[in-house]
């Protein structure tokens, strides 16, 4: 059983072929990578993958449903969450408010409850004020709960973009460069964690330059070029790929 | 390259000086024009300099929040001195402060929209004029009174609010802001030029006040009460929907909504939402002027009186709920205390607005955060 199936997606801007008929398989609990040259296809991807495109054709298939054209929000629901490439918190409110806004589509009470204070909103309040802290801890974010995320250190603010994609309770989590601008040692913490998440029965699609990264944690590599996919395999099998030597470093001209 | 920096430094404000009285010189001729030449080409390298000097100066942050009590209960105590006013004010006291009862219900309705959600609406007025003239008619043609009027105009006010938002939302920024602001003088010439229905320009007269228990509240004292106890339940409930899931999603889809849909908020649906939850407190502020009034006309309605609503919201600091009630009694009692100085008023509070928007552009309750509840 694979939890995502992608056929054949593709999407077009005008005569640009950004992403052309890409397809992949992704089983439960692995750690799938995209790499590729800049301007490959890699966010493209992602954003047909959550819902911000809309793929020009193919399908895309997320425990049996297809999902290709649904919106966002509806798609993180379902179960598929991400990060942003450039960070994208929501800056003026806590640490903890931002992961609370994760859990938005998992409480029930409305407004009358709201006004009222009723007994449901102050227990779902109470319990996703828990959970949320719960998602900061595991992060190692206990200590910022309260602080203004914005004025956070930027690695800090890398984690918390995890922590708030995991709050969504998705069980993929889409990271789009979770180790760019970072230094080794962060770079380091930021392995370990990806690798922790798999203990919480997540399966994770990453798109990384850091070779070191990609070839340390991945289990299956996928390579696009072009918006085309032109490699793929366990990561023994791609760092020998011609094809992929060729695409991030050039042809050989003698 | 130090002679063109001397150049530009004093040769520009002399080219802005002969402008000036180059304009002024048709209205008061030469003598006048040729003072104000020599007045401008001084005054202007002096005023630069002063502001540079300004840059300077540091001055402290002041938090104003710490000096506020911590539970937000404690606020209900205001409420005791607020009810003995109208034992010891002048009737032109209570009718100041029923008017900013009024405005403080309008602008933490705008807030909504501006504060939390993030969408600049410069044509709230209209629907302030929505929930004055639908109370108006029902009240004047069907006969009904406050009581049972004023939910149905208020429930057509914030039906008005969703059906603007259905085609507005699909813009952004400065584009929404246009056509909020057109669809604010569309509303006001409708109802100026609609002679049969509104009445036109002459407006409409005659409405009853609200009655309980057979007790007319027209009296200044009563109607006191009755705009106290709609602004305290407009901002209890304000607190509690703020301090919501529902809350949570405006202010994450005002700092990035992107982000937010990722989250799994359906953006449309809450913009939606605060367009019209806003313009509910639109309806019932307009509902409480008319019947104040007695009489609502057009003029009443103009793009003016949206700024003022905005300014509102700016001044106590967006999204600051009691900022933005702070802001509405400054905004409406300013300019009666400014009467002393007659003509000069708006000039003093339009150099009051500047000064606080370079001094604090936050607002003045506006902290670094828009905490949400705890």
């Amino acid at each position: 059983m694979y939890l995502l199936e992608v056929k054949n997606i593709s999407k077009h801007f005008g005569g640009i072929k950004a992403v052309e008929d890409i397809d992949f398989k992704l089983r439960k609990g692995l750690i799938l990578s995209v790499i590729g040259p800049n301007g490959a296809g890699k966010t493209t991807l992602f954003n047909c993958l959550t819902g911000f495109l809309r793929p020009t054709k193919g399908s895309i298939t997320f425990m049996n449903k297809e999902i290709s054209g649904l919106s966002p929000d509806k798609i993180t629901r379902l179960g598929i969450s991400r990060t942003f490439q450039n960070i994208r918190l929501f800056r003026k409110m806590k640490v903890i408010e931002n992961v609370m806004v994760a859990q938005h589509s998992r409480t029930r009470s409305g407004f009358i409850s709201a006004v009222t204070h009723s007994p449901v909103f102050k227990k779902e309040e109470k319990v996703i004020r828990e959970k949320s802290f719960e998602y900061l801890e595991l992060l190692g974010l206990g200590a910022y709960a309260e602080k203004i995320s914005g004025s956070l250190p930027y690695g800090v603010q890398r984690r918390l973009e995890i922590a708030r994609a995991l709050a969504t309770e998705a069980s993929l989590i889409l990271l789009d460069e979770p180790t760019a601008g970072m230094n080794p040692h962060e770079t380091e913490e930021m392995m370990t964690i990806i690798k922790n998440l798999m203990e919480l029965d997540k399966t994770i699609i990453l798109i990384e330059h850091d070779m070191k990264v990609v070839m340390g944690i991945s289990d299956y590599i996928i390579v696009i070029d072009h918006g085309v996919k032109i490699a793929e395999g366990i990561p023994y099998e791609v760092r020998n790929n011609p094809m992929v030597i060729e695409a991030y470093l050039g042809k050989e001209t003698h | 390259m130090e002679l063109q920096k001397k150049s530009e430094k004093y040769l520009m404000p002399a080219v802005i000086a002969l402008w000036f009285s180059f304009l002024l010189l048709p209205f008061k001729g030469i003598i006048a024009s040729a003072f104000l030449f020599i007045a401008l080409a001084v005054m202007i390298p002096v005023i630069k300099n002063i502001l540079s000097l300004f840059k300077k100066i540091q001055l402290p942050s002041i938090n104003i929040r710490q000096y506020l009590p911590p539970d937000s209960r404690y606020y209900f105590l205001l409420l005791i001195p607020l009810s003995a006013v109208p034992f010891l004010a002048k009737d032109y006291i209570i009718d100041i402060a029923i008017i900013s009862g009024i405005y403080i219900i309008l602008a933490l309705g705008l807030n909504v929209v501006i504060g939390f959600a993030g969408l600049l609406n410069l044509g709230f007025v209209a629907f302030y004029a929505i929930g004055a003239y639908s109370y108006a008619l029902i009240n004047t043609n069907l006969g009904l009174g406050f009581w049972s009027a004023m939910p149905i105009s208020v429930f057509l006010t914030t039906i008005s609010g969703f059906l603007l938002a259905v085609p507005a939302l699909r813009l952004k920024g400065d584009y929404l802001a246009i056509v909020t602001l057109g669809f604010g003088e569309i509303v006001r010439l409708i109802l100026n030029n609609w002679d049969s229905f509104t009445n036109g320009p002459n407006g409409i007269s005659g409405i009853t006040p609200p009655y309980m228990l057979d007790i007319s509240l027209g009296s200044l004292s009563y109607y006191y009460y009755l705009v106290l106890f709609f602004v305290t339940i407009s901002i209890f409930i304000m607190r509690r929907v703020h301090a919501s899931k529902i809350g949570r999603a405006w202010v994450a889809i005002r700092e990035d909504e992107i982000a937010s849909s990722a989250m799994g908020i359906n953006t449309t649906f809450y913009k939606l939402y605060s367009f019209a939850f806003g313009a509910l407190w639109a309806g019932l502020a307009g509902c409480l002027f008319s019947a104040k009034m007695q009489f609502v006309s057009p003029e009443s309605f103009t793009f003016m009186e949206s700024v003022l609503i905005v300014c509102m919201v700016i001044i106590g600091g967006l999204g600051s709920i009691a900022g933005v009630v702070v802001g509405a009694i400054i905004l409406v009692f300013l300019p009666e205390v400014l009467r002393e100085v007659q003509m000069y008023r708006m000039l003093a509070l339009g150099a009051g607005l500047v000064l606080l928007m370079i001094f604090r552009p936050q607002g003045l309750f506006g902290g670094k955060s828009v905490s949400i509840g705890s």
